[in-house]
C-alpha cells in the first residue's frame, strides 16, 4: 500500500513538473549503450533533460559523461569503432534513426569544447561561419546583424567591437571560449552542449562564462560536463552523476548535493572519491 | 676517500664533466655544419669557376658582302669564307685558306642568314658583323689552350695564333656575352650549343608532372587521411605508397616505356611522357608529405567545424586543407625538385636524344636539363666542359627560383590564416 502510494506521488510529481515547465523534456535518452571497439563506455543510460535549464553531468574521469554528451550531437560518429545503441530523442525524435541528417542535427545542437578552438580566421568569420554554411543570412547586413547579436549575447562584443578583423586565435583564453560560444549560438541552436568549457580558464574567465551560461539558459537548453562540483552547484538546475559508465543518480542539483540517495554519489559530492 | 664526499660535492664533481660533454657535443654539431658548408662552397665555386666562361663567347668582326649568288645558292658559309680571305689577303696556299676559315664557327653563316631573313633588303650590301668564332679560338681566348705548349700538343697552330693576335690587335676579336647559349638548342659544335631547348623541355615536363601529381597526390592524401575507413585495404594502400617512394627512378622509366610508349603509343622523347613518368615518381613523395601535413592539423579544428554542422567536405575544404596547404606545398617542392634533377627515367623514354630544335609543345621531341648535362659531359670537345658547368648553373638557378616561388606561395597561404 505504502509502495503504491509512493509511485503514485512520484508520477504526479513528474506530471506537475512538466505542467509547471509547460514543456516536455527537450532531450531524452533511453537505454543508451556506447562501445569503443569491444570496450563498453556507457551502460544503459536513461536520462531526461528539461528545456531551458542547465543540466550538469558530473563524475570522475573516464566515467562516460563526455561520451554521453558527444552522443547528443552525434560527434561520436567520426570516432572509429564507436557504436551507439539505444534511443536518444530530441523533441521526441530519435536522432539515431535512419534518415536523420547529422548536419541538420548539429545545427540544432551546438557544441562548445573543453579547449577553446576558434578557427584560425578573423573574429567576424568565426561567428559568421555557421550562418554562412547553413545559408542563414540573406545579405551582408543580415550577417553583420547575426554576428553582432551573437557576440553581444556571448558578452564579447564590447571587447572586440573595434577589431572584428583580428584573428580569433589572438584573443585570451576566456575570450576565445566566449567566441566559441558566440560561434555556437550564431546558428540559433536549441541545445548547447558544453564539454568542460572552463577547465582551461582562470577563475575570472570562468566566472564570466558561468554568468553567460546562466543568461543563455533563458533561450537555450544547456547540457554541460564539468569536473568542478562547485561549478555544477553554481550554474546548473539539474545534475546527473555518472560513475564507471553508468548513470548513478539524477535530479535537481540541490537534491544531488544536499541529499544524495546513492552511496557513490554521496562519496563523490563530498569529495571522498573522484 | 669517496666516502667522505657529501652528496652535493659528488654532484658538483660530476657537473664539470657533464658541462664538458655538452660543450663537446655542441662542437661536433658546429663542426658538422662547417664541413657541410665547406663542401657546398667548394662545389658551387668549382661549378661557378668552370661554368662562368660559357656565358661569354669569342666573336670576330667581319666585313661581309651579302653576295646575291651566294644567297641564291643558300651558301652562307661562302660569304664568311670570302670576307675572311679579304681580311687576310696574304694567305694564299690552299691548306692555309682552309685553316683560316676554320677560325670561324660553321654556324657563322646562320647568323648572316638570320640577318637576311629579318631584312631581305640586305642583298648586295656590305656590313660589318660580329660573327661566332670556332670553339678552338674560343678556348684559346679563355686560356684553356696553352700557347706555351708545343704546337703538336694543341689544337690551334702557330699560324692560327698569329692570325688571331692580329685580329685582337685590330679590335676585331673579342669575348662577348653569349646570348646564343641561352636562346639556342643543342649542337654538335660547342660554340653553337645552347641550353634553351633543354630548359624548355624541363619546363614542359615539370608542368605536366605538376599538373598530374599535385591534384592526384593531394586528393589521394585527403581521401586516405580524412575519409577512408581504417581497414586492411587502406593499410595495403599505405604500405604500397611508402614502398613506391623507395623505388629507383629508372624503374619508373621502364614502366613509362612499357606502358606509355609501347601500349598507349604516346610519342617518344616527348615532355608529355617525360612529365607523366616524373609524376609517377613524384606522387608518393607528395602523398606522404600531404598526409603528414593533414595529420598535423589539430583535431580540435575538425571538431569545431563538425560541431558547427559542417559536412566532412566542408570541414576539409574550409578548415583542414588551408591549414595543411603550406606543408603540402613543401612536399610538392621537394618532389618537383627531385623531378627536375632526375635523368634516369627520362633516358628510358627517349628524352636523351640529340635534339636541335627548341620544343614548342608537350609532344615535340625534347630533352631535359639534367639529360643535357649528361650529354655534354659525355662530349669530347674541350669547350663542352664549361658548357656542362654552365648548364649545371642554369639547372641550379632554375631550382632555386622554383623553391623561392614556392616559399613565397607558402608564406602567402600562411598569412591568410
Amino acid at each position: 500500500m505504502e509502495l503504491a502510494i509512493h509511485t503514485d506521488v512520484s508520477a504526479n510529481a513528474r506530471v506537475n513538473a512538466q505542467g509547471l515547465n509547460s514543456k516536455p523534456h527537450k532531450v531524452t535518452a533511453e537505454g543508451v549503450n556506447v562501445f569503443y571497439g569491444n570496450k563498453q563506455a556507457l551502460n544503459q543510460v536513461n536520462l531526461d533533460i528539461p528545456s531551458n535549464m542547465v543540466t550538469a553531468l558530473i563524475g570522475p574521469s573516464g566515467c562516460g559523461k563526455s561520451t554521453f554528451l558527444r552522443c547528443l550531437n552525434r560527434m561520436n560518429d567520426v570516432v572509429d569503432g564507436c557504436r551507439v545503441e539505444g534511443e536518444i530523442c530530441l523533441d521526441g525524435e530519435n536522432i539515431y534513426a535512419r534518415g536523420v541528417d547529422v548536419v541538420h542535427l548539429r545545427a540544432r545542437v551546438g557544441m562548445v569544447f573543453q579547449k577553446p578552438n576558434p578557427f584560425p580566421k578573423s573574429i567576424y568569420d568565426n561567428v559568421a561561419y555557421g550562418p554562412r554554411i547553413h545559408g542563414l543570412a540573406k545579405s551582408r547586413t543580415d550577417m553583420d546583424e547575426i554576428v553582432m547579436t551573437s557576440l553581444e549575447k556571448a558578452g564579447l562584443l564590447d571587447e572586440v567591437r573595434d577589431r572584428l578583423d583580428a584573428p580569433g586565435t589572438g584573443l585570451s583564453g576566456g575570450q576565445q571560449q566566449r567566441l566559441c560560444i558566440a560561434r555556437a549560438i550564431a546558428v540559433e541552436p536549441e541545445v548547447i552542449l558544453m564539454d568542460e568549457p572552463c577547465s582551461a580558464l582562470d577563475p575570472i574567465a570562468t566566472a564570466k562564462i558561468e554568468e553567460l551560461i546562466d543568461e543563455l539558459k533563458e533561450n537555450y537548453t544547456i547540457i554541460m560536463v564539468t569536473h568542478s562540483m562547485q561549478q555544477a552547484a553554481r550554474v546548473s538546475q539539474k545534475t546527473a552523476f555518472f560513475h564507471l559508465g553508468e548513470l548513478v543518480e539524477q535530479g535537481d542539483t540541490t537534491d544531488i548535493f544536499t541529499k544524495p540517495v546513492d552511496e557513490r554519489t554521496k562519496a563523490y559530492v563530498t569529495g571522498r572519491i573522484g | 676517500m669517496s666516502d667522505t664526499l657529501t652528496h652535493s660535492e659528488r654532484i658538483e664533481a660530476g657537473l664539470t664533466k657533464r658541462y664538458r660533454a655538452e660543450k663537446r657535443f655542441r662542437l661536433y654539431g658546429i663542426a658538422a655544419i662547417a664541413v657541410a658548408m665547406a663542401f657546398l662552397v667548394i662545389m658551387l665555386a668549382a661549378i661557378g669557376i668552370r661554368g662562368i666562361g660559357a656565358f661569354q663567347q669569342t666573336e670576330v668582326a667581319l666585313t661581309v658582302v651579302f653576295d646575291e649568288t651566294h644567297i641564291k645558292d643558300n651558301n652562307w658559309q661562302a660569304i664568311v669564307k670570302e670576307s675572311m680571305r679579304k681580311k687576310f689577303p696574304e694567305v694564299t696556299s690552299r691548306s692555309d685558306k682552309r685553316l683560316l676559315t676554320q677560325l670561324m664557327s660553321s654556324g657563322a653563316g646562320f647568323n648572316l642568314q638570320n640577318m637576311y631573313r629579318a631584312d631581305p633588303s640586305l642583298v648586295g650590301e656590305t656590313r660589318t658583323v660580329w660573327l661566332t668564332a670556332s670553339d678552338d679560338v674560343d678556348m684559346l681566348m679563355k686560356g684553356a689552350i696553352d700557347r706555351a705548349s708545343p704546337q703538336s700538343e694543341r689544337r690551334v697552330s702557330d699560324k692560327e695564333i698569329v692570325w688571331i693576335d692580329s685580329l685582337i690587335a685590330d679590335g676585331a676579336l673579342e669575348l662577348k656575352f653569349n646570348t646564343h647559349f641561352f636562346t639556342g638548342g643543342d649542337s654538335r659544335e660547342p660554340e653553337l650549343a645552347g641550353i634553351f631547348g633543354a630548359f624548355m623541355g624541363s619546363i614542359f615536363s615539370l608542368a605536366v608532372c605538376f599538373l598530374l601529381s599535385f591534384p592526384l597526390g593531394v586528393m589521394t592524401a585527403i581521401y586516405l587521411e580524412e575519409f577512408a575507413p581504417k581497414n586492411r585495404w587502406t593499410d595495403v594502400i599505405e604500405v604500397n605508397i611508402n614502398n613506391l617512394a623507395a623505388v629507383p627512378s629508372i624503374v619508373f622509366g621502364l614502366l613509362g616505356l612499357a606502358v606509355f610508349l609501347n601500349f598507349f603509343m604516346l610519342p617518344r622523347s616527348a615532355p608529355l611522357v617525360g612529365g607523366m613518368v616524373l609524376a609517377l615518381m613524384t606522387l608518393p613523395t607528395i602523398i606522404i608529405a600531404s598526409r603528414a601535413a593533414l595529420r598535423a592539423v589539430p583535431p580540435s579544428i575538425r571538431e569545431a567545424a563538425w560541431g558547427m554542422g559542417a559536412s566532412s567536405v566542408q570541414t576539409v575544404l574550409h578548415h583542414v586543407l588551408p591549414l595543411a596547404m603550406p606543408g603540402m606545398l613543401t612536399g610538392t617542392i621537394i618532389g618537383m625538385a627531385q623531378a627536375l634533377g632526375e635523368s634516369a627515367p627520362l633516358l628510358m623514354i627517349g628524352m636523351v636524344a640529340f635534339i636541335v630544335d627548341i620544343p614548342g609543345s608537350f609532344t615535340d621531341p625534347a630533352t631535359a636539363l639534367p639529360v643535357q648535362i649528361f650529354l655534354w659531359a659525355d662530349s669530347p670537345e674541350r669547350a663542352f666542359t664549361e658548357r656542362t658547368a654552365a648548364a649545371i648553373i642554369v639547372l641550379l638557378v632554375f631550382l632555386v627560383t622554383m623553391n623561392l616561388i614556392a616559399v613565397v606561395l607558402r608564406k602567402k597561404f600562411e598569412r591568410r590564416w
